[in-house]
């Protein structure tokens, strides 16, 4: 007897375990019956066919679907609501080779996400969108969608949708259709074996058309919410058959005319442009020393301690010493008081991502931030407190502490505020990761007073005399 | 021989999957699962041809594992 063998199973690009909630789940956390699951699946297998997972960037939007990250072994964006042409666009023009998908659902791209639609098929953008069109607002629990039928009762339209009051469903594919740029629109269906099988071969064509470069492709998939039409996923899936696939969404395909693209119009890295822009910029472009380890620091403090120009600081000396840098700020709605943080990457490589979980340099410039950042730190990384304020000792012993007195020192020099600057010159001075210089010359970059721009040289020169007096330099 | 491997724990008893099989391998049990759904069961130890349309319109990403003769 011939060996059996697995002829179908879970796809490669899916993870094995999903680390929703807790960190072993198995299932999706669709509703029964949900469309949205076999799309998924239906994207997933084509992904895996097209040999394509390690280049794919999928594109969550806002609605049922906004967990498909958990899903897809891929890159993964979850986009503001109705935002992910607009992104997808964003990849396109930065990573040429990347395949992107943009997923979403009826109330994200026809409703509150029209114009990104629109615009970037309008564009061409070679990038692929799956609108799933379940003609409702699923995640929200049932109000009227763009796509739904006329005399359909739902939670905002109680006596039906009505088409003087509420407007005719928009067909999207028809109004794409009538836009010049794009390759391949075709609309499917989730009803039947068959259809599901259809679909399959358009999901297919669209990310081929995708990798060869031929433009805009656009599938929708008619798929039903078995929970918010209050039907059996049976009865669902009856109901698009009977109900959607006639005249208001006819199955068909709207265009198949792949185009040529230009990959060079694509890229926005063009180096007559990038010679323009850093012709007499003080930046280096390129940096060709012994690689250097890379910087993720957290520096936090209370609002009003210069924790984010502490943090521009490092980031503009960076910049000049040839790293590539991220600045991200986190703060609350107060401009002074409450707690700010910026996290602030410096790296040979490109970075990927500008969140800094586990920091290999901490400057904590008052008690909350030790006590909120302490256990983040990384093995062997480093913890510069302000010990003018932080009144105890890291617990850690795997990290390497310094306590400076920066509040005093700057408050001596008569310019409290310059605490932030005195940090990140002993972070400089101890750590030799910048040249004291390089943070000198940027702080007239960062300081919006240039006023004081001599106070906070002097404040540097103080930092230093107080490390050497220390033997921490 | 051809058969469909149920993960029980994984199926949400939809029954899309025993709707579209052809041959009516497929029902949905009494027992009630981890998730407290009445899982699918396989029961088309003859019939089988390994398909996939079950697999291909489960909504579950791994509820099913369809095994055959053919080659991959
Ligand atoms: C800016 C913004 N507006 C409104 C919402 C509320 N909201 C969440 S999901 C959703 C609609 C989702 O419907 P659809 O795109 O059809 O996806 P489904 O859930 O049906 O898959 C809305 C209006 C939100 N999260 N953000
Ligand atoms: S509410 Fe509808 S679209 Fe959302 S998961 Fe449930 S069945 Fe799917
Ligand atoms: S593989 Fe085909 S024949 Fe076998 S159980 Fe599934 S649908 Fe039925
Ligand atoms: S195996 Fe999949 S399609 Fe079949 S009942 Fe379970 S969840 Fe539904």
């Amino acid at each position: 007897m011939p060996d059996v063998q697995i002829q179908y199973s879970k796809s490669a690009s899916m993870y094995q375990l999903f680390f929703r909630k807790e960190n072993d789940q198995k299932t999706t956390h669709y509703c029964p019956g949900c469309g949205h699951g076999t799309a998924q699946k239906l994207i997933a297998s084509v992904i895996d066919e097209l040999a394509i997972q390690d280049r794919t960037v999928f594109l969550s939007p806002v609605g049922c679907s906004v967990f498909s990250y958990y899903y897809f072994d891929t890159g993964n964006i979850q986009c503001s609501h109705g935002r992910a042409p607009a992104v997808a666009t964003g990849i396109r023009r930065t990573l040429s080779d990347a395949i992107i998908i943009a997923y979403q659902g009826d109330g994200d791209l026809a409703g509150i996400g029209m114009t990104e639609i629109v615009h970037a098929a309008n564009r061409g953008e070679n990038i692929t969108v799956f609108f799933i069109n379940n003609a409702i607002y699923g995640m929200t629990g049932g109000q009227m969608a763009p796509t739904t039928p006329i005399g359909v009762k739902t939670l905002t339209t109680p006596e039906g949708r009505s088409k003087s009051r509420d407007g005719n469903p928009i067909g999207m594919c028809e109004l794409l259709a009538s836009l010049q740029a794009p390759a391949y629109i075709e609309r499917c269906s989730l009803s039947t074996p068959k259809q599901v099988l259809r679909t399959r071969l358009a999901i297919k064509k669209a990310l081929d058309y995708q990798v060869r470069k031929k433009g805009f492709s656009f599938v929708e998939i008619l798929s039903p919410c078995p929970t918010n039409w209050r039907m059996s996923p049976l009865d669902a899936r009856a109901w698009i058959a009977g109900e959607l696939e006639g005249d208001i969404f006819p199955l068909k395909c709207f265009r198949d005319v792949p185009q040529e693209i230009q990959p060079d119009s694509l890229s926005v890295i063009r180096p007559d442009i990038v010679t323009l822009l850093t012709k007499d910029s003080i930046l280096k472009t390129s940096y060709d020393g012994p690689p250097r380890a890379p910087k993720y620091i957290k520096i936090a403090g209370f609002g009003g301690q210069g924790v984010l120009s502490a943090g521009e600081l490092v980031a503009f000396s960076a910049l000049e010493e040839g790293f590539n840098v991220s600045w991200l700020p986190s703060y609350g709605p107060e401009m002074r008081g409450g707690s700010a943080n910026a996290s602030v990457i410096c790296s040979d490589e490109p970075i990927g991502s500008p969140v800094v979980d586990c920091p290999n340099v901490l400057i904590a410039m008052n008690n909350p931030s030790l006590e909120l950042f302490e256990n983040s730190v990384t093995n062997n990384g480093i913890i510069v407190l302000n010990s003018s304020l932080v009144e105890r000792k890291p617990r850690r012993t795997d990290v390497k502490t310094y306590a400076i007195p920066a509040t005093d020192i700057a408050k001596k020099a008569g310019l409290v505020s310059a605490a932030n600057v005195v940090m990140i010159t002993a972070l400089a001075a101890i750590t030799g990761f910048l040249h004291v210089s390089t943070v000198k010359h940027s702080i007239g970059n960062v300081l919006r007073k240039k006023l004081y721009t001599d106070k906070n040289l002097e404040i540097v020169e103080n930092t230093l005399s107080y490390l050497r007096e220390k033997e921490m330099m | 021989m051809n058969h469909v491997e149920i993960h029980r724990d994984e199926c949400k008893g939809c029954a899309v999957c025993v709707a579209a099989c052809p041959h009516g391998c497929l029902v949905i049990g009494d027992t009630l699962n981890l998730m407290g759904y009445q899982y699918v069961e396989f029961v088309g130890n003859d019939r089988c041809t390994a398909c996939g349309l079950c697999f291909t319109v489960c909504p579950e990403p791994g509820a099913l594992v369809v095994y055959g003769m053919k080659k991959v």
